[in-house]
């Protein structure tokens, strides 16, 4: 086996693919136009929505109340409330969201709190929907408020001091910088759209250098060479990573440029997003540690690729098995699922899982090494896969 | 045409004893596609493998080739055994068939000279081939398109000039003029005629009586993976007492069927 070879193989199949449309969709278009178009509509669709969200104004029914007329004006002068007439059918309104929510209030409800007596007030809403909930939350707010000026009436008509029901104050304060808040924000998105790239970057240009060239009867030809079975499949296996980590590459730095050149919106909306204090050591580290993933996913796209009869059942194979991919790599962004001695061991959650850290500028250096160690192994065992596969004269000759 | 240059290995250039292949497939179990082939092709003559579709001339094309490798008995190419030392079979040999294709998206000069590299030849001496093969076979004009929108004729010239790049001493051809219309049929007749005038050893195989019958200085017929018979074309027709070509296959692969 000689790197000669390799190289030969490698340079045509480069040559090959720049000229292949799909291919450079795969490895250009999703990267460099869609990935930061992707982002700029986040970012501004979060600062609008978070825009809107402050200056919502819910539509509520009063049930009850007529002979407490001080506390329902008081909730008609809550600005983020609208008070519509109430009605029998109250309950359909709010399923059919033309009302958010509605709030009985007892009988005599008024006087009761003058006098020392207690009550029930019962508020309605509709479990799930969001702005019923914020509606509700609204009315929760609203009444708590209410409560506490009449303990505080009622402590002072005793002469007692408020401390005697609220002996201590309590406050959160953030120690965290920001780039380690940002990391933690962002820490399970970088490493899902990182692992979504690398994989569809392999996708493409291994069905093409394999089942492709199955369906094309140009793999018979090249079998024809004195080239040892090995240094085909390595050349073309490189240009499969090599597809793979211009991707992940690709993506990083046009949304990076995005991000800069994308004037203040897209910085606001970035920086909304947390995605502005991004540790650029720990951006380093993601990027070497998809070193292996993505010879991993190139080995087994490639591996797949080849068993495949021609590029549709190729296709067929690939498509679901990003789920595979997906699935792993989203658990690594749900909370409280933390890096420890058996997720480092289990492919793409454990890169998910470094990355998250990594971004927070925490360093495990003992399970980066484990994570970087077994990736490295199962990349491994993949090529060597994809090496016997392409030996196996029934798999090449599949038809 | 100067297509080929003389052979360099003048002796024992094929030879097959009892070569056998057994494919396992999952509803007939064992199948037999070549059983016990023993056939000798000699320097500089163009052996013809005759059959019908299914017989197992392409199994037998692709072990000599040694895209394939056989489970039983043993195959020397140009000096080298296909199974101890495949890679120096290929070296030596062209293969072209109806199932090797050109890559549509890149140049014929640059297929030429990736085929030529491939066979460890320098970039500089792929460029010198490649400019003679290219005036031997008149491809000047499409040299630099791409092989998707060449004509069936330019892509067969390609082909062609892909296979002799490297100067190979033993010719394998698979079909080569299957799904081809009449001229670039007779263009692919007169390249193996060509062949045998440079002293190039051919075995060609084909199901068509009459491309045996202007081609071949000796034929094989194959059939149900075996081979039933082998002889000149007079020597076959006298065996048989039969003149049609087609006359003498049917004879030999079902006696009793000719009236």
């Amino acid at each position: 086996m000689t790197g000669k070879n390799i190289a030969i193989v490698f340079r045509k199949e480069l040559r090959d693919l720049l000229r292949d449309r799909r291919t450079l969709r795969s490895i250009f278009l999703f990267p460099l136009v869609i990935m930061p178009l992707m982002v700029q509509l986040v970012t501004r669709a979060s600062r609008s929505i978070t825009a809107s969200a402050s200056a919502q104004i819910s539509a509520i029914q009063v049930l009850g109340g007529a002979d407490s007329p001080a506390i329902v004006a008081q909730l008609r002068a809550d600005p983020k409330l609208r008070i519509e007439p109430s009605t029998d059918d109250w309950r359909q309104l709010i399923a059919d969201k033309k009302v958010r929510a509605a709030v009985r209030i007892p009988d005599h409800f008024e006087a009761n709190l003058k006098t020392g007596a207690s009550g029930q007030v019962t508020i309605f809403n509709y479990e799930g929907e969001l702005r019923s909930g914020s509606a509700a939350a609204e009315l929760e707010a609203f009444f708590r408020r209410l409560s506490d000026s009449v303990v505080q009436r009622r402590l002072a008509d005793h002469g007692l001091s408020p401390a005697l029901i609220k002996p201590f104050a309590t406050r959160r304060e953030n120690v965290a910088p920001p780039e380690k808040v940002a990391g933690n924000r962002v820490g399970g998105l970088v490493p899902y759209l990182v692992v979504i790239l690398c994989f569809t970057g392999a996708l493409y240009p291994a069905i093409d250098l394999t089942a492709g060239e199955k369906e094309r009867g140009t793999m018979e030809t090249l079998l024809c060479s004195p080239l040892a079975r090995t240094e085909i499949v390595l050349g073309k296996f490189l240009m499969v990573l090599t597809c793979a980590c211009a991707s992940v590459v690709l993506a990083c730095v046009s949304m990076l440029l995005s991000f800069e050149l994308g004037g203040p919106k897209t910085a606001s909306g970035a920086a909304a997003l947390g995605l502005t204090h991004v540790d650029p050591s720990g951006m380093v580290g993601v990027l070497v540690l998809i070193l292996p993933v993505a010879v991993l996913f190139s080995a087994l796209v490639f591996t797949l690729g080849l068993w495949a009869r021609n590029a549709r059942e190729a296709m067929s194979y690939l498509g679901p098995s990003m789920f595979l991919i997906i699935v792993p790599a989203g658990i690594g962004m749900l909370p409280g699922i933390e890096l420890n001695g058996r997720y480092a061991l289990v492919p793409i959650l454990n890169f998910s899982l470094a990355c998250h850290e990594m971004l927070s500028g925490v360093w495990h250096w003992h399970y980066l090494a484990l994570i970087f160690a077994s990736t490295c192994v199962y990349a491994a065992a993949a090529l060597a896969l994809a090496v016997r596969m392409f030996n196996r004269e029934e798999v090449v000759f599949r038809a | 045409m100067e297509l080929c240059q003389p052979n360099p290995h003048p002796t024992g250039m094929i030879a097959t004893r009892l070569l056998t292949k057994s494919f396992r497939d999952k509803q007939r179990g064992e199948i037999r596609a070549v059983d016990g082939v023993t056939l000798e092709v000699r320097p500089g003559e163009i052996y013809g493998l005759l059959g019908a579709n299914g017989a197992g001339k392409t199994t037998v094309m692709r072990l000599l080739a040694t895209l394939i490798k056989p489970t039983g008995g043993s195959a020397v190419v140009a000096g080298h055994d296909v199974v101890r030392a495949s890679a120096a079979v290929r070296a030596h040999v062209g293969f072209l068939a109806a199932s090797t294709a050109l890559y549509g998206r890149l140049t014929a000069r640059e297929v030429i000279t990736y085929f030529g590299e491939l066979n460890g030849l320098s970039r500089a001496e792929a460029g010198i081939r490649l400019e003679r093969l290219a005036a031997e076979l008149d491809m000047h004009e499409f040299l630099d398109r791409r092989c998707e929108g060449l004509s069936t004729g330019m892509k067969q010239k390609t082909s062609i000039a892909r296979t002799l790049v490297h100067d190979p001493a033993v010719m394998i051809f698979d079909e080569p003029t299957l799904g081809l219309d009449v001229t670039t049929a007779r263009a692919i007749v007169r390249f193996v005629q060509e062949c045998r005038r440079r002293g190039k050893t051919v075995i060609y195989s084909t199901h068509m009586m009459h491309e045996v019958e202007k081609l071949c200085d000796r034929i094989g017929i194959i059939h149900g993976g075996r081979l039933l018979a082998e002889g000149t074309l007079a020597e076959l027709r006298q065996r048989t007492s039969e003149q049609d070509m087609e006359d003498v296959f049917i004879k030999i692969i079902s006696p009793g069927e000719v009236s």
